[in-house]
């Protein structure tokens, strides 16, 4: 009987050479994060729990996201204590305004190719775009990891999922996870690992591996996993290694289910009002009106989905009395885009660009809407009153979709 | 007896031959700006009116910048009802376009214009040598509705300024000493004139910064003859002037103050008060937690040219939050093009969209208690950037990028000479 | 040590995320305490008043998906809440919730028979009673039991660490 991705990188990570879905087991962690808004708990917790050092303070990564600009009067609170915190246990990577913490976990440089990684956010998903074991948790879990060095986890059941072909110009790789949500449900891989492959994801980018990777935790899952190649190793900056080779499911596996599709199958499509699994195509909302559309996140905010949305408004503007608001992932992202053109592109349209950060996906700031409005955006979540009041609609789109939705001030589909 | 160039403009804007401090006329308005700090409130009133009209809707402008983008529901609510108000109504309306005032400077302002503004600061009209006041929405309102409304003739503060700004000298200092020398109501009421060789020094964006921050002397308005400067920044900008006004010689001055501009030096205004200035120099490492560039005192291309040219080869201290706002997105964009958001970005600045950010202390940017703040932003009050025990003070761009920095206050001549 | 307890419950749908649990805009007040006011406020902003201590959820499936906001958990326990019921619960906040000593009991028959006010009797591991009908339950895996034993994660690591008996 064959493992798992999800099996193989747990036996090798605690060493237990038959742990299967279902077995308890505990894991070494190589890398955990954690970000403004939780820093505070997690200080208090760890210190409640009586630990006086940090197991690897080398492996601690704290993130300022979710607060920065601050909007807050108690928001820069947090920053103090998370300065406080780092000076008092010697952590040295801190990122102060650098961007999103899961744009910069791998981007940054931290995570490899087969490291077990946690964050205490439910998108920490994202590393399995690079074929990490990365998994959201809360603060008190969090506390116990940085004293201990280590977290049980039950390996978890796989769904595998198989995409093949080309996709159509108009359709990215957040049509495809959204697709895939829709299909699954929000319920639907709760306590799986999702596990990519196929003609379709082995063309994609990293940084679209990264957005369905990211968009695992909306279906549930535990994680998401994709198999490293050479444009992973050129991510990374590492040489690729043989080991890579095995960072896959075995075909006869015991999977709990196994979806397929073909890319040439699937369209642009739409999250609506307010869970993320009800997916529509776009075709079917045309005409819509909008109020803002939203270009950012940890979904979206990289450099190629600029690069699409820019491609769509060149030479366009955005249509009267809708803003259309761009928040890049991370400020490497942010200065790569004003040296090839592409801000300027967007600011030409009349985007409003603000400062890399959670923006208006967080909800504490970044555009937030009141009742009767309408927005498009390209971050993860669709939930009641995430951006606003419980009376704001919110349509999650891919970046091309969005930028389309900007310059018609309606719902429309790219191109 | 001659008239200063305030009384000019409002015999004009009254259509009388002359007018004298003290004296109540009704005036013809040429502009009514307001923003989403207070247009929610006029709209409310304005709906309240038995017969609500707007007497012409080409003469009102609409500004969303206060909190862009927007922080909460409640922003949102009082922006939402300005936005489709203005659509309803056709008036001209700028959303994350930038602050109020560079925008209407960049677009709307006109020599010899009587001006009401929903904002404090409409004084710096006056650099283009137009009449601006800021109004409360009552005024507004009834100025909205009937076009006019009625003006107290100021006594008029004279400054001449003769020599020039020395090298590391702002305008922004020169403004800052004046405050201090005559204090937060120095000028209640009254109209501050500028004038002299001196003013001749100046460019448009410092002639802005000076008119800008007259309230925080009290100032009902403050202005400067249109000279070849500024008909050139406005003819640049594709406008005319509506008339271009001069002093009289014998024009009669509360008072007269002579200002010698190369005896200025780098200054700050110290917590809470605009007009408790000092030498920089007795400020000197003073630990600093946020550093603000922007407003529409100082958030200008010229401002974040100084800022860029003390920050390329150097780095913001690791942990100050340093916020460069562009005061409009023109200048998001010309920075853009003149790579100085790349200098910003790569020394860890946070760049933000053209908004009011933390001068108006409400979101993007706020700070915490007990923390320190140097600001280029029009105000330090008490708890204006954010909690009420915090602290701000109120410096030049180029004073405020070296404490940036260092960390700590201090001005760009003192900063350790640059690696390599 | 099968305990027994009867409560009167508050319903809910399924999906119930997270930021319905408690919104971002309140995640940075100082105290968990202070965001009781604003528990469940997007979806029911009457509710938190009208909980009282010793009341139970029952809700649907997928309670508490989204975000990893050991918040939301915290703060259904500062409310008094003594259980949540639901038919299944999203990974991340059921282990915050352990973590936490929230007692959460997956039954999914128990949300379309009953409705607001109604009063259920729980036996934890075994059963639950409402209106005359007995929905049975399960019991909770041993590793978690072990954290629930010792009052909650920080206790078990104040143990570990020889702070506590």
């Amino acid at each position: 009987m064959g493992a798992t991705y999800i099996e193989k990188l747990l036996r090798r990570n605690t060493g237990e050479k038959t742990a299967k879905a279902g077995d308890i087991v505990t894991a070494k962690v190589d890398w955990v994060m954690i970000h403004d808004i939780f820093i505070p708990f997690v200080k208090d917790k760890f210190e409640e729990m009586g630990f006086t050092q940090i197991w690897d303070p080398d492996k601690v990564v704290l993130i300022y996201d979710h607060l920065v600009p601050a909007s807050q009067l108690d928001d820069p609170r947090h920053h103090k204590i998370g300065n406080q915190f780092a000076a008092q246990y010697g952590l040295t990577h801190v990122h102060r305004s650098d961007g999103i913490c899961h744009q910069l976990m791998t981007e940054a440089g931290y995570v490899k190719p087969g490291d077990v990684v946690f964050g205490t956010d439910s998108h920490t998903t994202t590393y399995g775009c690079v074929g990490a074991f990365s998994s959201g948790i809360g603060y008190t879990e969090m506390a116990a990891i940085l004293g201990t060095g280590e977290l049980w986890v039950k390996v978890p059941e796989t769904i595998k999922i198989v995409i093949d072909g080309e996709l159509p110009e108009n359709v990215a790789s957040k049509d495809v996870i959204l697709r895939i949500i829709g299909d699954l449900t929000a319920a639907g891989a709760s306590y799986c690992a999702l596990e990519f492959s196929g003609s379709t994801v082995e063309a994609m980018s990293v940084a679209s591996r990264m957005t369905m990777a990211n968009m695992a935790i909306e279906a549930g899952a535990k994680c998401a996993l994709f198999t490293p190649d050479e444009k992973t190793a050129e991510y990374c900056n590492i040489p690729v290694s043989p080991q890579w080779a095995d960072f896959k499911g075995d075909e006869d596996a015991a999977y709990l289910k196994t979806l397929h599709y073909q890319a040439e199958e699937l369209v642009p499509v739409l999250a609506c009002p307010s869970q993320v699994d009800k997916i529509r195509p776009v075709s079917e909302l045309e005409g819509l009106t909008i109020d803002q559309v939203f270009l950012g996140s940890c979904t979206n905010g990289r450099l190629e989905d600029l690069h699409r949305a820019a491609q769509v408004v060149r030479g366009k503007k955005v249509a009267p009395f809708v803003k259309f608001i761009v928040t890049p992932a991370s400020r490497k992202i942010y200065l790569e885009a004003l040296a090839d053109g592409t801000l300027a592109t967007l600011a030409d349209a009349g985007a409003i660009i603000t400062h890399p950060g959670c923006g208006l996906c967080c909800g504490r700031t970044g555009g937030i809407l009141t009742d009767g409005e309408r927005v498009v955006a390209t971050n993860n979540r669709n939930f009641l009153g995430r951006m606003g009041t419980s009376k704001v609609e919110i349509y999650l789109a891919s970046p091309a979709t969005a930028a389309a939705c900007a310059i018609a001030g309606k719902i429309t589909i790219p191109n | 007896m001659g008239m200063t160039l305030a009384e000019k403009i409002i015999a004009s804007a009254a259509g009388v031959e002359s007018v004298r401090p003290g004296d109540i006329h009704t005036v013809e308005l040429d502009l009514l700006m307001s923003n989403d700090g207070t247009t929610h409130l006029t709209i409310d009133m304005y709906h309240k009116l038995r017969h609500p009209h707007i007497a012409d809707v080409n003469k009102l402008v609409w500004i969303v910048d206060h909190n862009m983008p927007s922080d909460s529901p409640k922003t949102a609510a009082s922006q939402k009802k300005m936005r489709d108000f203005a659509k309803e109504n056709g008036i001209p309306f700028y959303e994350g376009k930038g602050v109020c005032h560079q925008i209407m400077m960049e677009n709307h302002v006109r020599p010899g214009q009587l001006i009401f503004g929903a904002d404090s600061h409409t004084c710096a009209y006056g650099a283009l040598g137009a009449f601006g006041t800021g109004v409360g929405c009552t005024d507004y309102l009834y100025a909205m509705v009937t076009g006019k409304s009625w003006v107290l003739v100021p006594e008029s503060l004279k400054f001449n300024l003769t020599g020039k700004l020395n090298h590391g000298v702002t305008a922004r200092d020169l403004i800052l000493t004046i405050i201090g020398r005559i204090g937060a109501n120095g000028a209640n009421y009254k109209a501050m004139e500028f004038s002299g060789e001196g003013l001749k020094t100046l460019t448009m964006s410092d002639r802005i910064a000076v008119c800008n921050l007259c309230v925080e002397a009290g100032a009902k308005t403050a202005l400067m003859e249109a000279d070849e400067v500024a008909l050139d920044y406005l003819s640049s900008r594709g406008r005319t002037p509506k008339a271009v006004f001069h002093a009289d010689e014998d024009a009669a001055y509360a008072q007269t103050y002579e200002v010698n501009l190369s005896e200025i030096v780098p200054v700050v205004a110290k917590p809470h008060f605009v007009d408790q200035v000092v030498p920089a120099a007795e400020c000197l490492g003073t630990h600093i937690d946020e550093a603000f560039l922007g407003s529409c005192n100082n958030g200008r291309i010229e401002d974040l040219r100084a800022a860029a040219a003390i920050l390329k080869g150097r780095k913001v201290a690791d942990t100050v939050r340093f916020l460069v706002v562009p005061a409009s997105g023109e200048i998001y964009r010309q920075a853009l093009e003149e790579g100085l958001l790349t200098t910003f970005m790569e020394a860890g600045a946070i760049v933000m969209n053209a908004n009011c950010s933390v001068c108006w202390g409400s979101c993007q940017g706020v700070i915490g208690e007990g923390e320190t703040l140097i600001s280029t932003g029009t105000r330090n009050f008490k708890g204006r950037a954010g909690h009420p025990g915090s602290f701000v003070y109120l410096a030049s761009a180029e004073t405020v990028t070296a404490s940036a920095i260092a960390g700590e206050i201090t001005t760009a001549d003192r900063l350790p000479k640059r690696e390599g | 040590m099968a305990e027994t307890f009867t409560a009167r419950i508050w319903v809910m749908d399924n999906d119930i995320d997270t930021d319905i649990v408690i919104p971002t805009e309140y995640l940075a007040l100082k105290t968990v305490q202070d965001m009781t006011p604003y528990a469940f406020s997007p979806l029911r902003p009457e509710l938190a008043v009208q909980i009282q201590p010793g009341d139970v959820i029952v809700a649907g499936s997928n309670f508490g998906c989204g975000s990893s906001r050991e918040q939301a958990p915290e703060v259904i326990k500062a409310l008094g809440i003594r259980a949540v019921i639901a038919g299944s619960f999203a990974r991340i906040f059921y282990r915050n919730a352990i973590n936490n000593g929230l007692l959460l009991i997956e039954c999914p028959a128990l949300r379309g028979d009953v409705s607001d006010g109604d009063e259920v009797t729980v036996e934890v591991g075994k059963s639950i009673t409402c209106k005359g009908k007995t929905y049975p339950i399960g019991a909770l895996p041993d590793n978690l039991l072990d954290i629930i034993n010792a009052g909650g994660l920080v206790k078990a690591m104040r143990r570990r660490n020889g702070l506590e008996g």
